[in-house]
């Protein structure tokens, strides 16, 4: 019966299995820890102060970096649509496409992960040193609720600037493109214009904005659990910096896929 | 009899399957200065962390002036909580924020409030600790590790707790600032009657502010008593710590 037991293809379920627990109880802190930021962001006290801080970390540093990503992906969008083949109808099929792909697919995307590079990155380094150096701790002492104090108004932050960052980023992608079409590709301005407004629709607009609501809970989230679970000195740290950068990537791609099948499948 | 400040009962933790408190019992009565001494890596700061609600014990219960604190969360915790001061080991000073808003954070709980008074405060409790107003408005990183375990004391004693945690209040302090600190630690004791347990290393220091030394050895109180009696314990392991022998019962 030990062989049984030991060998390989039975070895290789129980391993699959462990996986699938762990994965389970990962998601069930996950769930906890969020459960917890919800609850807090409506107990008192407030700090309306940590709020507008987060919201200018979040959002307002994020704008270059956004704005750079926007105007070179709308542009480099119209450049391969045209050569890709649609040249004999490229006078509405470019301005058209480059709506469907920078509102509904790339606008949020690439702000998800130039956000999430950049801020989760940073709420895990800066939450994690705070839990190793015992700041957190102390925190807690002085009767101070990190979750409030310093989760809250990230998560917040987040769910507020990325639908901002987005509307900005599709207009200037939106831009890019036209830049590129009618300087370079000789498209007649005022005809670009006129097919972009036509196939610029309001449903597309409210699903660019739902995903980036989404994609900016992901990202506070998970540079926070990450950062408040950090163990471990300096290591720990990073550790927890790349997770919560990684964990933010997945959580974005998976759920726009979601998003996009329940919007327009 | 009046209820001791802190009973501890049996207290037990372990991490995984290293066993750090095991079977803590200790009282301290109200406006006593207990010192604990033993070994590094005994769970002197566990043991604090516990009291404090910052560790979930294991097993054993933790009273604070009779009232069973041990599973207490939320609101209740917060309470409590507001009896405690406490000094870290390592300062845990907020680094993003400066001195004064460090010093003063157990008051304002983190909220941009009052400002001016909150810097007199913040000034008045600096000067209990030997250092002047010019630190007011640096950051934690630009103070020397000695000035920010004073900053980090002052923190602690700004909200004038009832009972004060000391987790090595003199390391790393020269011997004039450490006698400084001593003797704001038995005015805090004598002057306010606050109630104080000490982490130390340091035997002058333990002679000075306490009434009782309790040592902590292998998970447990292994001997308490009072101060003069620390170095005619007639207990092996205490007379090999106290003397800093490396022959002796403790390996
Ligand atoms: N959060 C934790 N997770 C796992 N192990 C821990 C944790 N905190 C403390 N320990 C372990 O518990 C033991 C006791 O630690 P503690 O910090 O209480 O020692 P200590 O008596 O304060 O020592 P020192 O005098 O050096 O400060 C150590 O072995 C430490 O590794
Ligand atoms: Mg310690």
């Amino acid at each position: 019966m030990s062989g049984f037991a030991t060998s390989p293809p039975v070895r290789l379920l129980a391993r699959i299995g462990a996986l699938a627990i762990g994965l389970l109880a990962a998601l069930g802190r996950v769930a906890m820890f969020a459960g917890r930021t919800i609850i807090s962001i409506f107990a008192p006290p407030y700090y309306p102060a940590r709020y507008l801080e987060q919201m200018a970390q979040i959002g307002w540093f994020s704008l270059p970096v956004v704005g750079l990503t926007a105007i070179f992906t709308g542009a480099a969008l119209a450049q391969q649509i045209y050569t890709g083949g649609s040249r004999f109808n490229a006078q509405s099929t470019v301005p058209a496409i480059v709506v469907f792909g920078m509102v509904r697919e790339l606008g949020p995307v690439l702000v998800g992960l130039m956000v999430a590079g950049r801020v989760a990155s940073a709420m895990a380094a800066e939450i994690g040193t705070m839990r190793v150096t015992e700041q957190l701790d102390a925190m807690t002492t002085l009767r101070t609720d990190p979750f409030q104090y310093l989760i809250a108004p990230r998560l917040v932050a987040a769910m507020i600037s990325l639908p901002l960052m987005v509307m900005i980023a599709n207009a200037i992608g939106l831009f890019g493109g036209y830049l590129l079409s009618v300087e370079k590709l000789g498209f007649n301005a005022a005809n670009y214009l006129n097919v972009t407004r036509q196939y610029l629709e309001w449903d597309d607009i409210v699903t660019s904005e739902v995903k980036a609501g989404v994609f900016g809970f992901f990202i506070a989230l998970m540079g926070c659990y990450h950062g408040y679970h950090t163990r471990g000195g300096a290591a720990g740290v990073g550790r927890a910096t790349t997770d919560a950068v990684v964990s933010a990537f997945i959580l974005i791609l998976f759920s726009n896929l979601l998003l996009t099948v329940l919007a327009f499948g | 009899m009046t209820e001791p400040k802190i009973a501890l009962n049996d207290l037990a933790k372990a991490f995984g399957d290293k066993v750090v408190l095991d079977g803590v019992t200790l009282a301290v009565e109200p406006g006593e200065s207990m010192a604990i001494i033993g070994g590094s890596g005994t769970g002197k700061s566990v043991m604090l962390k516990c009291i404090l609600g910052l560790i979930q014990p294991d097993g054993g219960t933790i009273r604070i002036d009779g009232e069973d604190t041990t599973h207490l969360r939320g609101r209740a915790r917060r309470e409590v909580q507001a009896k405690f001061g406490m000094l870290f080991q390592g300062g845990a000073l907020f680094d993003s924020l400066p001195i004064w808003r460090n010093v003063t954070f157990g008051l304002t709980r983190g909220r941009a409030m009052d400002s001016g008074r909150m810097r007199r405060l913040a000034e008045e409790n600096l000067e209990r600790v030997g250092l002047g107003a010019d630190v007011l408005d640096l950051r934690p990183s630009e103070l020397s590790g000695g000035m920010q375990k004073r900053v980090s004391l002052a923190r602690a004693i700004a909200p004038r707790p009832q009972i004060i945690f000391f987790d090595e209040p003199t390391t790393g302090l020269d011997p004039i600032m450490a006698d400084v600190i001593n003797d704001l630690i038995r005015s805090l004791v004598e002057g306010l009657g606050v109630t104080a347990v000490t982490i130390t290393h340091d035997m002058t220091s333990a002679r000075k502010i306490a009434h009782r030394v309790a040592m902590l050895y292998q998970g447990r109180i292994i001997w308490h008593g009072p101060c003069d009696r620390l170095y005619d314990s007639r207990n092996p392991y205490v007379d090999q710590f106290v003397q800093g022998r490396a022959d002796g019962p403790i390996q």
